[in-house]
């Protein structure tokens, strides 16, 4: 890469810069299947023109994931989008949107271990592909909740049947969503917000 | 109709929570325990987070910062996170951390550590993420 002509950088445009107060940064992980809608939600929610940061898989995937063997000889390249709120002058919220492999997570140092909580997004025609995502983050106690992308033509199941078949506690929120409004998207990262804040309460992080 | 039914990998249990890694200071700059982060022997990385913002002491290059270095000293004349640097220059995650080790070691720039996930999250925390989120 040329850096040479360093004007010719992409970098954010003015409105989008962070003021000097800025201090800290929290996130939140979107995480769900292929085509489920997470650069979707990221898109709709973030203030931003979603951006995305890469990742290859020899460096991280070595020693990590030994079944993954043969493929991490060669350098993979993962990608993952996100997108940024400012919540105040010193705070600032991240989205990233993860694919719903664990080895992918590793990756990126401490993309689930530091985040407030993740949004599982399913997608009704193919609910299993969230089943194994939702035990890996119970194990590693990440609080999350469940948001169903309401797919025109995807079957529709009471939230009462899909936690039934999800086999989630009442306290674990469950929600239909259409990602592409963003108003439905910030509903769910509200809905994550208020179960972690009444995890807090309770003090309890199950 | 009925939904697929998940089984549990192993039943279900209280997860223990695991403990959280110390809380980090909000404050950016000089604190003399945040040294660690510094690069390390043998070229080990600093310990940076997709989040960690980043800092240009002076977004004025010194003569002898690589063109990569003067690039991201220019990027983060205003606070950007390690992710939108990534992002920026079109590197991957893992070699920005390693340009940014260096950087830190000879103090061309500052990190600011995001606030991780504690075992007991923080309420005043949440309700201004809650804030911020009705704003939108």
């Amino acid at each position: 890469m040329d850096f040479k002509g360093s004007e010719t950088i992409p970098g954010p445009r003015a409105e989008d810069q962070l003021p000097q107060t800025a201090q800290a940064a929290v996130k939140i992980v979107i995480v769900g299947g292929f085509g489920v809608g997470k650069t979707t939600m990221v898109g709709s929610v973030s203030e931003i023109k979603p951006l995305t940061t890469e990742e290859t898989m020899t460096q991280a995937g070595v020693g990590v994931d030994d079944n993954f063997g043969s493929a991490s000889k060669t350098a993979t390249t993962v990608a993952m989008d996100f997108g940024r709120i400012k919540i105040t002058d010193q705070l600032v919220l991240y989205l990233f949107g993860t694919p719903g492999q664990e080895r992918f997570w590793f990756l990126w140092n401490g993309l689930f271990e530091g985040a407030l909580g993740a949004v599982v997004l399913v997608d009704t025609r193919r609910l299993e592909v969230s089943f194994d995502v939702m035990g890996r983050l119970e194990e590693r106690g990440v609080p999350f909740v469940v948001a169903v992308n309401s797919f025109p033509d995807a079957p529709r199941y009471p939230i009462a049947d899909l936690r039934s078949a999800l086999d989630l506690s009442e306290r674990v929120p469950i929600l239909e969503c259409d990602v592409r409004r963003r108003a439905s998207s910030r509903d769910v990262l509200m809905t994550l917000m208020r179960f972690l804040h009444s995890l807090a309460m309770t003090g309890s992080l199950t | 109709m009925t939904p697929p039914q998940r089984q549990r990998r192993f039943p279900r249990a209280a997860p223990s929570p695991k403990p959280a890694e110390p809380a980090r200071k909000k404050e950016g700059g000089g604190n003399p325990e945040r040294l660690y982060v510094v690069a390390g022997p043998d070229g080990e990385r600093a310990d940076l987070d997709l989040v960690t913002l980043i800092v240009a002491g002076s977004p004025d290059p010194p003569p002898s910062a690589t063109p990569e270095q003067a690039a991201l000293l220019r990027l983060c004349a205003a606070p950007l996170s390690v992710a939108e640097l990534s992002a920026y220059l079109s590197l991957p995650f893992g070699v920005v951390t390693v340009l940014l080790t260096d950087m830190l070691a000879a103090e061309l720039v500052q990190a600011r550590f995001p606030i991780v996930r504690e075992a007991l999250p923080d309420r005043s925390l949440l309700e201004a993420v809650m804030h911020g989120l009705q704003r939108l």
